[in-house]
């Protein structure tokens, strides 16, 4: 990793200018993880008076309980549904306003606040609107001869977490998409154009190839959104329920390690998880380079 | 456009108004919900058009709370959510500053061991350490305080590394002026870094400030005392309570409320906005 070319003298002054950052980062970052660790592979008494060494005995546990497993394929399917619902809607928007020139700021204005949204927030907003008494949308699906109820149907607890959780991402991947189409060369669709492609074939066999770094690095970008971010979501609303249905598992840690006190336990999660970071970090960083040159 | 085709401007125009409606949607109804009389959640739908007793209600959250949910007023907590985006997001940038600092334009030994334990930062989120974290605060006695709240949040790899490559491209040839002129390392950094730094800066202040103001987690856990609690974590009791006992144009209330002033932010500094997210995002 370069410095620059001429430097300043070393002496304590470097040390003390990052200190603040490292102390920081030991004590409240390296130090848990390192704690959390030592905890998967140990095992406490309900009283915590006693710690006895157990191996991989937690992390076997773990994959052999079905309710973990549950939390993987329920993270699993939110990941996905939210990644693809707010990417796909973003991308609607983001090539519909880069049609326009003179009203592209305004609709971008009023596209892009929900970003400020907390999770927790737009997961009640929309815990409200659909309200099974109350809510106007399970009154209109009520017309439709749909029977709503978020407290009682799995399916529709899950519907209701994704919407709320893509909802407040579709700025952050509308912001990107624009930013990828204005990069588009114009050339190269006034020449389709000539050739006499039609819009939906120059999109498609021009556009979106071009956008393809992009959608890739938004794609992991909205996994680890959907997968650590939307804790508030799901705490504020579900509740992990009904019957385990929205129990991602950044919920579940925090069910078992905080509430239950299952230490061990959790420390094992907490490890898979960090596991599972890492890997979409190290993918993340390998693509930066291809995100914006084509 | 490439060509005119007026039915195709209609139609984008036509889209993006929808798109615009069903994004804007939910708040709308929580805004028209946060201005109706007590009881209208009782039965029927959520009224689709403002009632008339916005001021009451909103004066009712601020001032006195929701008691019989354990709520207390949300003057309190919207003044708490307050210092803690604040406090998070100006230790954040000193901090990143100074490490990127250090690390660009001095040579010393474990340079790059430091960069990547601050590199690690990002691959460890709240959300895979609960528990552990949570200890090391109640040993060091942080419950229930703003050095709770803010500290532990400050440490960051994006600021350091987006500090780290505005620093690697301003030209050597100033840092080299400066020290022909005897100015000290900290007297450059004072004088020459941070001035050029401000746009960065600005950027930076507007995403940290939305990200710290809405954090959830952090203060669900390090918080018992409602005198410490921040609004958006309140919310979550008020929601709650509602379920039982449907005091929605209250709830809806304290919903507005604590989605506001990161939304101003955002509407207001919508270009720095957009600069400091795409820019954060490595």
């Amino acid at each position: 990793m370069q410095t620059k070319r001429s430097t300043f003298p070393a002496g304590w002054l470097p040390y003390a200018l990052v200190a603040p950052q490292l102390v920081i980062t030991l004590i409240f970052f390296i130090w848990p993880a390192g704690q959390a660790l030592v905890q998967s592979v140990q095992r406490q008494d309900p009283f915590g008076f006693r710690t006895t060494f157990v191996g991989l005995d937690n992390f076997s546990r773990l994959f052999a309980d079905p309710l973990y497993m549950n939390a993987l394929s329920v993270t699993f399917v939110f990941a996905v549904g939210t990644t693809l619902l707010s990417m796909s809607v973003a991308l609607l928007f983001a090539v519909m306003v880069n049609k326009l020139i003179r009203s592209r700021d305004g609709y971008t204005t009023l596209l892009v606040w929900p970003y400020a949204v907390a999770p927790a927030i737009a997961g009640v907003l929309w815990w409200f609107i659909f309200n099974p008494t109350i809510g106007i949308l399970p009154y209109i699906l009520d017309m439709l001869g749909y029977d709503w109820n978020h407290r009682t149907s799995s399916t529709d607890a899950m519907i209701l977490v994704i919407i709320a959780a893509a909802w407040k991402q579709i700025s952050y991947n509308f912001i990107f998409f624009l930013a990828g189409l204005q990069s588009v060369p114009h050339s190269l669709i006034e020449a389709a154009a000539i050739d006499g492609a039609s819009p939906m074939k120059r999109f498609w066999t021009i556009v979106f190839p071009l956008l393809s770094p992009i959608t890739f690095f938004l794609m992991v970008i909205n996994i680890v959104y959907a997968m650590f971010d939307t804790f508030g979501i799901i705490h504020a609303t579900t509740q992990g329920g009904p019957a385990q249905a929205t129990n991602i598992l950044v919920f579940k840690v925090y069910m078992d390690g905080f509430i239950g006190q299952n230490i061990g336990y959790a420390a094992a999660q907490s490890v898979v998880l960090m596991a599972i970071v890492i890997v979409l970090t190290v993918i993340q960083f390998r693509y930066i380079e291809r995100k914006v040159q084509y | 456009m490439v060509e005119n085709r007026p039915f195709q401007t209609f139609l984008t125009h036509l889209i993006l108004i929808l798109g615009v409606a069903v994004v804007v949607f939910p708040v709308y109804v929580a805004f028209i919900a946060s201005t109706q009389a007590p009881g209208t959640f009782l039965r029927g739908v959520i009224p689709m058009t403002p009632g008339a007793h916005m001021v009451e209600n909103y004066s009712a959250m601020l001032g006195t709370g929701l008691r019989r949910a354990g709520a207390p007023p949300i003057a309190g907590q919207m003044f708490n959510s307050l210092v803690m985006a604040l406090g998070i997001t100006i230790g954040k940038i000193a901090i990143s500053l100074l490490s990127a600092f250090a690390i660009v334009y001095f040579r010393f030994p474990f340079r790059i061991f430091f960069f990547w334990v601050i590199f690690m930062t990002l691959m460890l989120p709240v959300e895979v350490r609960i528990f552990p974290t949570y200890q090391v605060i109640v040993d060091l006695g942080m419950l229930n305080s703003y050095a709770g709240l803010t500290i532990p949040l400050i440490a960051s790899a994006t600021a350091t590394f987006l500090f780290r490559q505005f620093f690697m491209t301003i030209p050597e040839e100033l840092m080299e002026a400066a020290r022909v002129d005897g100015a000290g390392p900290m007297k450059f950094f004072k004088d020459i870094m941070l001035p050029l730094s401000i746009t960065n800066i600005a950027a930076l202040f507007v995403i940290m400030f939305i990200y710290g103001w809405n954090q959830y987690l952090w203060p669900l856990l390090i918080t018992t005392d409602t005198d410490y609690f921040t609004v958006v974590m309140g919310i979550q009791r008020m929601a709650n309570a509602a379920e039982t006992d449907p005091q929605w144009q209250l709830v809806m209330a304290a919903v507005v409320l604590a989605a506001l002033p990161p939304v101003l932010v955002i509407l207001f500094m919508q270009r720095l906005f957009v600069k400091g997210l795409t820019e954060t995002e490595k």
